[in-house]
């Protein structure tokens, strides 16, 4: 399987998540923001957390324009598998490739901790990866996690089985507990936690393994479209 | 635009006395120029000269067969095998940080950062040490927030993990907050950058972020005559710009692996003028800056204010001619400000021009060579007076004076504002004693500790400075971690103050001996002198940095104790209450003498740790608070109670030094005791884990009703 | 009474956002953005009738609490 992790000139979880690739079996590149073109036959595409460009004037708002996340955005409209952690899950929800908005924390401070999540839905790779109704303790660490969206679309979301996980234990105010979400495919996750602190027993947990095992295994069934 | 006159006020405004400003006269042979004046007292004041320490910190011991690189450089380098090494750095951020709280200790944060990845390193964990006012000071809360906030915002966008640091309250601090930051990076051992030049005619480069008036102006605001526009001459706070840092270091690190770099020197204080000046000094080489070529974001700025901006996120490097080309493009793939600002030329000058105009013309090596160096008088600190009639209490009711205090209590509230698991290498986050995160990539972890006991260095200065090395020493040890090296950070008040002296020269002495004794050489450090306001001095905080290495994963004691465990101290408890935490905050008694540091036990304690690690499931320091604190934290981390069978406050409080508290099964306990009879060291079973409660002796409560206290005593006065 | 008041960088301050604004705007084709200062506009609704009052009541706002003057300067206007 091959993998890409963009880069933006302040992510700085992007090696962490190319290594939690890799130990699920990936070969990984690094894809810099400034491309405009993605490299053919990428299985899946990570966006990691950090602070793209500073965070400065919203977390995920110039990334979000960068010529690279065009790319990504259209590679997700193929049907490609796509996974943006933290502030990669900013990042899409400023690229509108998922739905709402991460505003700051209610406790309006900086909050790392290791929390309890819901598995929300039996759909996609985490539904696969851990089943609806499991508890898994993933670290998080973020000051803009507070999920929102308007009434309509968190009933659309969990209508659709798209809420991935939900926290136990609200760290930061999101919506109805919501830590992650779906595409409407099923194919794009977007969420707060760091699965990729969580692959290695020195980490204090591998809760993380399977989410990771799971996108490769759902990538190489279901592989994106060719581009048109 | 015409430069100022040299006046006797101009002279005093920028902290030169007379036979400083004689010695300049000398060193010339003429007056200064404006621009001259400011480069000399750049370079001459306390903070870059070390004029009043040097004496003292020159009898450190700095070297080792672990240490590649002592103090001198940007930060110190450690060998730990495999061809790696681990470079780092403590420094102090104390006045900007009361200033402007989040930007002081940000930019705080930032520049350790730099000075770490500027030898090459990556920087991997960061700790710090936080000093605030009593909690009831009207301004404690604003300060803490400020600087808990500025530290994460900075550190967290960079992308390093905080892994560690210790936070006291104490009236001493009510003005003047301490706020120490640590760092640490990885390098290759023989790719080290350093600072020294080589090769005449060679490119000057300025890296990074644009210059602005930023920290100018303190001296010039005081003859104000030759601008009348106070508000564009205030000095600006500095402010830190991580994402900007964050490309600084990446750029580095590239152009680093490309061979470009000749030689590299972070811009700190007074940027631009001392780490010229560092380059050609070390490289004995004269420079020659074209200010004309500063990529400047404010108009107007004159010489002298290019040379004393501190403006953040700079440096300053020689390149290779040849190379010019490839340096180019990492530059401009990370959208830096890069330009040739000079050159290296043989004669010994530093020659700053601007405008067509020759601004300054001096010798370079003088400029640090002459610095002045005193031999402040000083007095030694009268011993303490004995400590009076210490009452006996309940000793759950002494637990709970310290659980209550922002001093004990947990400090969740704290550490989780800062990422301790970026990276995705951290082994032990912050609130063990000490941090532990995994050699990227290998099976080696290293830990990280900051330790100081002030009320101890403000009652005996030899014993205390002492005790914040063994402390740092057995925090490394109870990890399972072998000691490598420290890095100091020496706060103190005014050192004209002879008493306050004293105290500098006692800690220094106590820090030299424990260091020899322990093998922990002082590899990098900084000194913060004049903390003081309105005459009143903040207590002698040699804050110790400490690195230690664990050479196999397996090795790591992280274990947490268990209903059934065994609880077994290790080291000799005389009951030493002389200025212990229970007296402090049971009593508000500061009194009596520190406890006296037997470095030869705390050696051999230390190893006897180590050699048995696989026997040990849990094991901590006893420091501050005692054996009654320490077996409360095992206690609570574990999610059971506990019992001693002591009930006496001097056993359970007393505060001697060179023991841990250790927990295992009674199979592993039995095993110890026979190690320990071969060791020679004192071990004793002093009670058990289990149950719901803590329990010393006949007095107990619930350990959910204590740990309540514990966790929400600090935020519940803070947040 | 509404009171509006606007908070911005002190001249000389760095302002990183801004520079990373007029960076992110020169790459998506805006040329000739030669300086970005970001702000924070804050708007108050005062019971006070008297105009000159809550300009004063703005501005001691300002002071204690809306900016920090150590790098912060403000403006406080009637809307």
């Amino acid at each position: 399987m091959r993998a890409g992790v963009v880069v933006f000139p302040g992510s700085n979880c992007d090696r962490d998540l190319a290594r939690a690739f890799r130990r699920a079996g990936a070969r990984v590149e690094m894809l810099w923001h400034k491309e405009a073109a993605l490299p053919p036959g990428l299985d899946v595409i990570g966006i990691p957390g950090g602070f793209s460009f500073g965070d400065y004037l919203r977390c995920g708002a110039i990334a979000a324009r960068a010529p690279l996340m065009r790319a990504v955005a259209e590679y997700a409209g193929r049907g490609g598998h796509v996974i943006g952690i933290c502030n990669g899950f900013q990042v899409m929800l400023e690229a509108g490739m998922l739905p709402g908005a991460l505003m700051r924390n209610a406790g309006l401070k900086f909050v790392c901790r290791t929390v309890t999540l819901e598995v929300a839905t039996d759909r996609g790779f985490p539904g696969e990866a851990y089943g609806k109704g499991r508890e898994i303790r993933l670290p998080v660490a973020h000051h803009d996690g507070s999920y929102q969206a308007d009434g309509e679309t968190l009933d659309r979301l969990e209508g659709e089985g798209r809420v991935a996980f939900r926290y136990r234990g609200n760290p930061n105010g999101s919506a109805r507990n919501i830590a992650g979400i779906l595409s409407e495919n099923g194919r794009v996750l977007g969420m707060m936690p760091h699965p990729e602190r969580a692959v290695d027993p020195l980490q204090g947990g591998t809760d993380g393994a399977a989410l990771f095992a799971a996108l490769f295994a759902a990538a190489a069934a279901e592989p994106a479209l060719r581009p048109a | 635009m015409s430069e100022p006159k040299i006046t006797e006020d101009l002279i005093a405004a920028h902290g030169l006395n007379e036979q400083e400003y004689a010695e300049i006269i000398r060193l010339l042979n003429r007056e200064p120029t404006f621009t001259e004046l400011g480069i000399f007292s750049a370079m001459w004041n306390e903070h870059c000269s070390y004029k009043s320490s040097k004496k003292w910190l020159r009898t450190l011991p700095t070297t080792g067969p672990q240490v590649i690189c002592g103090p001198g450089e940007n930060a110190g380098v450690v060998d730990i095998g495999d061809g790696q090494a681990v470079v780092f750095k403590m420094e102090s951020h104390n006045h900007p940080s009361y200033i402007e709280p989040y930007q002081g200790a940000a930019t705080g944060v930032g520049g350790i950062l730099r000075d770490v990845f500027t030898m090459g390193a990556r920087p991997v964990a960061a700790m710090n040490s936080l000093s605030f006012g009593a909690p009831e000071h009207p301004k404690t809360r604003q300060l803490v927030h400020g600087v808990v906030e500025g530290i994460g915002g900075y550190g967290n966008c960079f992308g390093v993990p905080t892994v560690g640091g210790e936070v006291r309250f104490h009236a001493a601090y009510n003005g003047n907050c301490l706020v120490n930051a640590f760092a640490a990076g990885l390098a290759d051992a023989d790719r080290i950058f350093y600072s020294a030049a080589s090769g005449v005619g060679m490119p000057v480069v300025y890296l990074g972020a644009r210059t602005g008036r930023d920290g100018v102006g303190g001296a010039t605001m005081a003859s104000a005559e030759f601008d009348d526009s106070i508000e564009e001459k205030r000095p600006t706070v500095q402010v830190g710009d991580p994402f900007t840092e964050k490309r600084l270091m990446e750029a580095t690190l590239e152009l680093m692996a490309t061979g470009a770099v000749i030689s590299i020197q972070d811009m700190g204080a007074a940027g631009l003028t001392c780490s010229a000046v560092e380059m050609g000094d070390k490289g004995g080489l004269g420079v020659r800056l074209d200010l004309d070529a500063v990529p400047v974001r404010e108009e107007n700025m004159s010489a002298y204010e290019m040379m004393l901006s501190e403006s953040q996120e700079r440096m300053l490097m020689v390149l290779r001619p040849d190379k010019e080309a490839e340096a180019r493009a990492v530059f401009e793939k990370w959208d830096l400000d890069f330009a040739i600002v000079g050159e290296t030329i043989a004669e010994d000058r530093f020659v700053i021009m601007h405008r067509g105009e020759c601004k300054a013309d001096l010798p370079l090596r003088a400029l640090s060579g002459s610095a002045p160096e005193y031999d402040r008088p000083w007095v030694e600190t009268p011993p303490a007076p004995p400590l009076g009639e210490v009452p006996e209490v309940d000793p759950i009711e002494g637990l709970r004076a310290l659980l209550s205090s922002p001093n004990y209590a947990s400090k969740h509230w704290v550490y989780e504002q800062y990422d301790s698991q970026v990276m995705a290498d951290t082994v032990l986050t912050p609130g063990r004693g000490a941090g532990v995160i995994r050699v990227h990539g290998t099976d080696k972890l290293l830990a990280f500790t900051a330790d100081v006991t002030p009320r101890y260095v403000k009652a005996n200065p030899r014993a205390g400075g002492a005790q914040a090395v063994a402390e740092a020493f057995r925090n490394l040890c109870a990890v399972g971690a072998r000691p490598l090296a420290a890095t100091d950070c020496l706060n103190f008040g005014n050192p004209e103050k002879p008493e306050i002296m004293g105290q500098f020269v006692g800690a220094i002495r106590g820090i030299g001996e424990a260091c020899r004794a322990l093998d922990m050489p002082i590899v990098s450090g900084n000194v913060s002198l004049y903390n003081e306001t309105d005459g009143a001095a903040i207590l002698p905080t040699p804050t110790i940095g400490a690195v230690g290495l664990i050479e196999r994963a397996d090795a790591l004691i992280a274990g947490n104790a268990r209903a059934g465990h065994v609880a077994l101290l290790l080291g000799e408890t005389a009951g030493h209450l002389g200025q212990s935490a229970l007296l402090a905050e049971m009593w508000g008694r500061e009194e009596g003498d520190a406890p006296p540091v037997d470095l030869a036990a705390e050696r051999r304690n230390g190893d006897f740790i180590r050699a048995n690690a696989a026997l040990i499931r849990a094991c901590t320091d006893l420091s501050d608070g005692g054996l009654a604190l320490a077996a409360f934290e095992m206690a609570e981390a574990a999610g059971t109670g506990v019992s001693l069978d002591a009930s006496d406050v001097a056993t359970l409080f007393g505060e001697d030094q060179g023991r841990y508290l250790i927990a295992c099964d009674f199979d592993a306990a039995e095993a110890l005791m026979v190690e320990a009879g071969k060791a020679g060291v004192a071990l004793a079973t002093v009670g058990r884990f289990g149950g719901a409660h803590v329990r010393f002796g006949a007095s107990a409560a619930p350990l959910s009703e204590l740990g309540a206290l514990w966790r929400d005593s600090l935020s519940r006065r803070l947040a | 009474m509404r009171l509006r008041v606007t908070v911005m960088l002190r001249q000389g301050v760095l302002d990183p956002q801004g520079e990373a604004v007029r960076h992110a705007l020169g790459a998506l084709g805006f040329t000739g953005v030669r300086s970005v200062r970001q702000g924070k506009v804050i708007d108050l609704e005062l019971s006070d009738t008297d105009p000159e009052a809550a300009l004063a009541r703005g501005r001691e706002m300002c002071e204690k609490l809306l900016a920090n003057t150590v790098i912060e300067r403000y403006e406080v206007e009637i809307l």
